[in-house]
């Protein structure tokens, strides 16, 4: 027995470096002991088989990283949600209205960011969530467009994803969304820069290896927006597109630009079933 | 006057000594992928190659690759193979050729190309995100790549 025992131990002393410490781990995630996340499912049938597994950004970050994610009293990205909420109800522009007058209650965007990039029939366009927010200040309350990557937008883009929180990804990619769908694909898998790197390169042939320090993940973009320790605030999924991209030492897109709107539907598809989890912590 | 100035400047663009290096462009090949002609002309320094291969802002070549019997190294990654032995079982000219143009070598590794100035889609300039001003460095220079491939050539 006592044998056995050691024997098993060190088989898996021997295999561990093989295995590698790098693996995505097999914790769960629960937010405030109650709200189940799915943080691991089976690929979407688009990918054709390239991931068998889509998996959470959150299953490659430290104990530490991933328990501040746990309850909501320690996700401090639940300050950039709170300074929204005052936002939602605060009035701006020509037409005396805040989001409430047209939404009512926060609580009536549950689903929204699961769906988005979304097709916009009137406008023609597949559209990001930042986008829908900025056309509702511009046509309907007659106010200033926010910055795209700024705070005030990546905090309101925190507040609407929460209402979502623990629902899947379900965004569209078929029917008018096919073209933008496919334009984002094709960039997900061009390599740029003087390294010549792909985001497949990373976060499809390797995730689960280390990049120096970084354990790489799949790159999803389920956790968005993403309170980073880095930088200490709520950050929008171009600015991280910008930041990969700009690590390839390439030339980046700007936020808001068409080609990270087409690269961020295609990404966020690639995560169809995956819970959405923002806002996440992440480094 | 004017022409020291200017060897200077070449010499200094080289990182080193050498005024002369095989220009990126002007690499040969072997249908393998090695590269049978130094670079530089003259052998590489091994320590300066270690440096070269552990320093980010050089080589970076630990972001992707460990050497286990160098216990020096901070945060190597696991992208690439471990290095221990490669000295052994790969000569000078393939290692050279797997640093000036490992897709030579390697069809399609996400291994980057330390010695080639083009044929990229949207280079930047360095990690800015903005448009190159001007023509692109190689990622490591001539003397550089002679001092990794000089190290390399000690894992035995
Ligand atoms: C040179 C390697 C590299 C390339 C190329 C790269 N990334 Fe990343 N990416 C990283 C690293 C390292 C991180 C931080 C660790 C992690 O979450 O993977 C990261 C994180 C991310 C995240 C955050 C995931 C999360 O759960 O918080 C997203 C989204 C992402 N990348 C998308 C992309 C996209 C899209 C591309 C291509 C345009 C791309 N990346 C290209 C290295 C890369
Ligand atoms: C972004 C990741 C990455 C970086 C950075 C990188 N390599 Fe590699 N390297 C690889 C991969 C992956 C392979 C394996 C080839 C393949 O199958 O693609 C490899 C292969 C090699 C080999 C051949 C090993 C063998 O067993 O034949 C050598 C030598 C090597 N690399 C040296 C270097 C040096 C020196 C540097 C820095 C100047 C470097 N690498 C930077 C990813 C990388």
């Amino acid at each position: 027995m006592k044998f056995k025992q050691m024997t098993a131990i060190a088989a898996l002393a021997l295999a561990l470096p093989t295995l590698s410490l790098a693996d995505a781990d097999d914790d769960k995630l629960v937010i405030n002991g109650e709200l189940e996340m799915v943080t691991k499912t089976a690929a979407p049938a688009h990918l054709d088989g390239a991931l068998s597994e889509v998996i959470s950004g959150w299953h490659f970050r430290d104990d530490d990283t991933q328990k501040m994610q746990m309850d909501d009293f320690d996700n401090a990205g639940m300050l950039g949600v709170e300074a929204a909420a005052e936002m939602w109800n605060a009035v701006d522009g020509s037409e005396g209205k805040s989001c409430a007058s047209c939404h009512g209650e926060a609580e009536s965007m549950k689903g929204v960011r699961a769906v988005y990039p979304k097709w916009n029939e009137a406008a023609g366009e597949v559209r990001t969530l930042e986008m829908q927010i900025n056309d509702c200040r511009t046509t309907r309350m007659g106010a200033e467009e926010l910055k795209y990557a700024g705070d005030e937008m990546t905090n309101m883009v925190g507040l609407i994803s929460l209402q979502s929180r623990g629902m899947p990804v379900n965004v569209a990619i078929d029917g008018p969304a096919q073209a933008t769908w496919e334009q984002g694909k094709e960039l997900y898998y061009t390599r740029t820069g003087q390294l010549d790197l792909s985001c497949a390169s990373c976060h499809e042939q390797n995730y689960g290896n280390m990049i120096r320090a970084d354990h790489l993940s799949q790159g999803q973009i389920n956790g968005f927006p993403a309170y980073r320790l880095k930088n200490a605030k709520l950050n929008g999924v171009h600015n991280r597109f910008k930041g990969c991209v700009r690590d390839t030492r390439a030339e980046t897109y700007k936020e808001g630009s068409p080609e990270f709107i087409a690269l961020e539907l295609y990404v966020a598809s690639r995560g169809n079933g995956l819970s959405v989890e923002g806002p996440s912590i992440r480094n | 006057m004017r022409l020291t100035t200017l060897t200077l400047a070449a010499s200094l663009a080289a990182g080193a000594a050498f005024a002369n290096p095989v220009a990126p462009a002007d690499v040969v090949f072997t249908d393998d992928g090695a590269v049978e002609a130094s670079l530089t002309g003259a052998p590489g320094n091994p320590e300066q190659g270690f440096k070269v291969f552990s320093d980010k802002k050089q080589g970076n070549c630990v972001a992707c690759h460990n050497i286990e019997a160098r216990t020096d190294l901070s945060f190597p990654g696991n992208v690439g193979p471990m290095l221990d032995g490669v000295g052994e079982n790969r000569s000078v000219a393939e290692l050279r050729g797997i640093l000036t143009n490992s897709k030579n070598t390697f069809e399609g590794t996400v291994m980057p190309a330390y010695y080639k100035v083009d044929g990229f889609t949207r280079p930047g300039d360095d990690y800015t995100g903005k448009a190159p001003s001007g023509p692109l460095s190689p990622l490591l220079s001539a003397e550089q790549i002679e001092d990794v491939v000089a190290f390399l050539s000690t894992l035995k």
